[in-house]
């Protein structure tokens, strides 16, 4: 399978107190992926905003790679939206909001709105940060689902990309696969042998799925396949979270409606409470 | 199983159940009467209960029966369907015990065996004692002969004085003897248990009241005379006890107030059986868990079939099953025969029952009444935390001054309003409450189970913790981490130190970790527990958590210090490359070896700033070596990476020890060091210790092994690996 290289990166900057941070982290990202960067404002071009800017570009230490910077007024999602379509963006950066006076991240709803319509992948971050802080370790899904081949192969791409030495690939199977009911010492020990089979089953099924990944990708990084039986979509984020891993690669839903905007699942136990960096692959 | 053990095991069980009849008979009696049923509506629910929980039931040596919880209701039930009209009101209240056998079997196929979880444990403990009050207060006033007086429970209470100047003014010598025996009856309730003699204790003391009742009927018909004690206030059974099986009537069926005594009596029955059932779980010798779903059906089919018959409702009772477990019951049968033995006894002594006095049956019902309401429980519930006492008095106090359901759910509404108030935050339930909750895992490394809990846990949301912990198999190793949970309350540690004890029970362990940064301001260690606000962080107000305790006697043990907070350790990761710039906000738990040069402690510390902050919670060993040794971390999964941005810091090739080199990675800035510090011994201490991280600095190590908080038990096992390394490398 060809793997997917990221060649155009599109970072959205606001002039908000993480801006510097923000920009940083595309330029660094720009550089790390050997991408063209274009960096999108909503807004009049301005001398002073303009002059912000390279100020801040000024502070980035070494040579900062080649970007664009694109201004346009109009509805933030919008013209995001057409800037990925019209650069042919494969990355979106978007930075993430922390729930005021507490460890916890979401998304605005113009960021939501975005995730869910990009045409390329999307980069959340809750953390952005001036220096580099190195990503060490990621966690990406593992679940029986058409796209998640695509996920696993992205996740190597990027983590290998950004230096991290492990992945985790973590298999969310739903409670109700064991048909079982735990009542009793009996039963109890025919749904811990049932549990043992499906996790028997579900490794294996990973592991084809990795065969399809060339040997140079995978020899860089230490790789951990994790079973977990719960809700799914909402134990890869606390799993991440209780790993400490700095990235989370998820598949994106295959559509979205208002259902499931009113019952959340997969994605967005995700989206309200960002356990993490989060990479939502197209 | 070979035929002499089902022999054994046999005669073992109807021993037990025969000492269970001689405590049931009485209750049985007693508690009917005190419901406002006729006598023998207790034994008929004893007999069914027995027969069909026996042979259907999911729970292996609990006992069933009439339980007390259900008095205050089924009396209600009787006075208010009836309208004054007892024997009508008895046949409408059978109606409603038929219903609610209905409903619990329907509870069963539902599965709702965790019913009581739902329920804050204080609220319930506040409704059993309002219970108990009740009961007191009204077999008190029987105790002494009177069987007229009704209402309130206040205005009983403050009915008591003249209830006995009236006894000493107007009472007959009849009355005089039955309050005498009442008197006495209860004495022997109180004093059992104190009077340490083999001979007295080879009657269980509700039979000791039954055989007083008896003594004294004998003597007056012994001198002649006959019984002075007036008929009304003796035992009244049917002529006839295996005929005239009353009909139940229906009638009332559209009537609210009906529906509403159904839905109180399921709710008590179910309660009351849970309770009791989880109780017994503990008991059991054999250390088997009840099926809670299948013991519900059993329990509903069996108060079908005592209300067609006539008894009362069918639940799992406490008192009665652990008198059978500790005669050496070992299964159901047990139950069978208690059944068997008390319909035997109620048939072939019948004449001798109808000479009891109801006094003294009052008697062992005030002392049940008591034990609901004791002093002990209101000092326990204050132990626990102002705020657990307040939720107490508020559901007791309501639930006598309105009904068992209305005082429940104020209860249950007291215990979030205070949860509330504690973490001055209604968002942090509001916004979390159907959100999913709880992760668990088999930890790949240890094959420990991995349960991890975030936002809040409380009787709320306790099921989602319990559904998980149910699925561990008991004889394995689970760790329940808190540490991302910001509220944790009374219902559920209580819970969780029973699930403590199961698993200890079954050889495997159930440890919890995360709690101990929490504050509470009670020493129990069940006071809730709350992060917070983060801000006010105290170093350690209040109780020790029970991680705590157990690394002050792993201290103790060694005859090491153990320190709760020990402020002057937070510069000390200074030293280090990798924790240079991570900010240290708290050492606690410090533990400290000899002469200080070994040191174990729990540590909270973050990275990164402001809108990059990350807090981290830990265990690190110290370790301070006498000699100087390279500067080098070590590590399986490089998870020290932090170190190779230092300028000159590479990972070491051992072309000697190709194997470690290959599953190992070692870092420092002076390969030729490293490589000499590395001989033969040291290659094979440290591969068997490959789980851990270690750094170290040149003049000592830190040693760590998970991003959480060590149980007790790593905690141990890292201290010993502490005191191998630096026996390994000072020599």
């Amino acid at each position: 399978m060809q793997q997917k290289q990221y060649n155009t990166i599109v970072v959205g900057v606001a002039f908000s107190p993480n801006i510097q941070a923000n920009v940083f982290e595309a330029l660094r990202m720009s550089e790390m992926f050997n991408a063209s960067l274009v960096m999108v404002h909503v807004g009049e071009k301005t001398s002073e905003k303009e002059a912000a800017l390279t100020k801040i570009i000024a502070g980035f230490e070494g040579n900062p790679p080649p970007f664009r910077v694109f201004w346009r007024a109009g509805s933030p999602v919008e013209v995001l939206l057409n800037a990925c379509t019209s650069e042919r963006a494969d990355l979106l950066i978007l930075g993430a909001i922390k729930r005021e006076g507490l460890l916890k991240y979401y998304l605005g709803s113009v960021a939501r709105k975005i995730t869910r319509n990009a045409p390329c992948d999307v980069l959340l971050l809750i953390k952005p940060s001036v220096n580099r802080v190195a990503c060490a370790s990621g966690v990406v899904n593992g679940l029986a689902h058409p796209k998640t081949e695509e996920a696993i192969d992205r996740a190597f791409y990027v983590l290998s990309n950004l230096g991290a030495q492990k992945l985790t690939i973590v298999e969310e199977i739903p409670e109700d696969s064991v048909a079982i009911k735990v009542d009793d010492d009996r039963s109890l020990r025919k749904s811990t042998i049932a549990k043992e089979r499906i996790k028997l089953r579900e490794n294996s099924r990973v592991q084809r799925l990795l065969n399809d990944i060339p040997e140079q990708v995978k020899e860089n990084l230490e790789l951990i396949v994790q079973p977990i039986f719960g809700r799914r979509g909402y134990s890869i984020g606390h799993y991440a979270r209780v790993s400490r891993a700095d990235l989370l690669v998820m598949n994106a839903p295959s559509k979205l409606t208002l259902w499931d905007r009113l019952f959340p699942h997969d994605l967005e136990y995700i989206l309200s409470d960002l356990p993490t960096d989060v990479l939502i692959v197209r | 199983m070979n035929k002499r053990a089902i022999f054994s095991g046999m005669r073992s069980n109807i021993f037990a159940g025969f000492v269970v009849s001689l405590i049931a008979m009485p209750l049985a009696l007693g508690l009917a009467i005190a419901s406002g049923f006729p006598p023998i509506a207790g034994i008929i629910a004893s007999v069914v209960g027995g027969v069909v929980v026996a042979i259907l039931g999911g729970s292996h040596v609990t006992i069933t029966g009439p339980g007390n919880g259900l008095v205050v209701v089924l009396l209600g039930a009787v006075t208010v369907l009836g309208e004054g009209d007892m024997q009508a009101g008895y046949l409408y209240a059978l109606a409603a015990v038929i219903l609610s056998g209905v409903l619990l079997l329907l509870f069963g196929f539902l599965r709702f065996g965790s019913l009581s979880d739902f329920f804050p444990a204080t609220a319930i403990q506040g409704m059993l004692s309002a219970i108990g009050i009740t009961i007191l207060l009204k077999q008190l006033y029987v105790m002494f002969g009177d069987l007229e007086t009704k209402g309130s429970a206040l205005e009983l209470f403050l009915g008591v004085p003249a209830l006995i100047t009236s006894l000493f003014t107007e009472g007959t010598t009849g009355q005089w003897y039955a309050a005498g025996i009442g008197v006495v009856s209860l004495l022997i309730m109180v004093f059992y248990s104190k009077i340490r003699s083999r001979f007295f204790h080879l009657v269980p003391a509700p039979m000791w009241v039954v055989l007083l009742a008896l003594g004294f009927d004998a003597y007056f018909s012994f001198v002649g005379g006959g019984n002075p004690i007036s008929k009304a206030l003796l035992i009244s059974l049917p002529e006839n006890l295996l005929g005239g099986v009353p009909t139940p009537n229906f009638s009332k069926w559209t009537q609210p107030a009906f529906w509403g005594v159904v839905v109180s009596i399921t709710l008590i029955s179910s309660i009351e059986s849970l309770l009791s059932i989880k109780a017994v779980d503990k008991l059991d010798p054999q250390k088997r868990r009840s099926n809670t779903n299948k013991d519900m059906k059993a329990l509903g089919l069996a108060t079908i079939v005592s209300g067609f018959l006539g008894g009362m409702n069918v639940v799992t009772v406490i008192a009665r099953s652990s008198v059978n477990v500790n005669n050496q019951a070992n299964n159901r049968s047990a139950n069978f025969f208690h059944a068997a033995f008390l319909f035997i006894m109620v048939l072939v002594f019948q004449d001798q029952l109808r000479r009891i006095p109801l006094t003294s049956l009052a008697a062992i019902l005030v002392y049940t009444g008591y034990k609901l309401a004791a002093p002990a429980v209101f000092v326990r519930m204050y132990q626990i935390g102002k705020e657990q006492l307040l939720v107490f008095l508020t559901t007791l106090i309501s639930t006598l001054l309105t009904d068992l359901i209305t005082g429940i759910l104020i209860g249950l509404f007291a215990t979030f309003i205070v949860h509330v108030l504690l973490n001055k935050a209604f968002w942090l339930f509001s916004r979390n409450l159907l959100k999913p909750n709880v992760l668990m895992y088999k930890e790949n490394e240890t094959q420990n189970y991995y349960v991890g809990i975030i936002h809040f846990c409380t009787f709320l949301n306790f099921y989602k913790l319990k559904t998980k912990l149910d699925k561990i198999p008991q004889n394995e190793r689970a760790v329940v981490d808190f540490s991302l949970c910001s509220f944790v309350d009374h219902t559920v540690q209580e819970s969780l130190q029973n699930y403590e004890e199961l698993f200890e029970r079954k050889g495997g362990a159930l440890e919890i970790i995360g709690l101990d940064i929490h504050e509470t301001d009670s020493s129990h260690p069940f006071a809730v527990r709350t992060l917070r606000p983060l801000k006010k962080l105290r170093v350690f107000g209040g109780g020790r958590t029970k991680r705590q305790l157990q690394l002050e006697a792993l201290a103790h043990e060694k005859g090491w210090i153990y320190k709760e907070a020990a402020a002057t350790q937070k510069r000390m990761l200074r030293d280090h490359p990798v924790y240079q710039t991570t900010s240290v906000e708290r050492v606690y738990n410090l533990i400290e070896g000899p002469n200080k040069r070994l040191s174990l402690f729990d540590i909270n510390y973050s990275e990164g700033a402001f809108i990059a902050k990350e807090n981290i919670q830990t265990t690190l060993l110290r370790v301070q070596l006498e000699g100087e040794i390279p500067v080098f971390s070590f590590d399986r999964e490089l998870l020290l990476e932090k170190l190779s941005h230092l300028a000159g810091i590479h990972d070491i090739d051992f072309p000697d020890y190709p194997e470690f080199s290959r599953d190992f990675y070692v870092q420092g800035n002076n390969p030729k060091k490293i490589r000499a510090f590395f001989d033969a011994k040291m290659v094979s201490f440290f591969s068997a210790y490959g789980f851990y991280h270690i750094m170290s600095n040149g003049r000592e190590l830190i040693v760590r092994q998970f991003l959480r908080p060590a149980t007790p038990a790593e905690a141990a096992a890292m201290i010993e690996f502490g005191l191998a390394l630096k026996e390994k490398i000072d020599g």
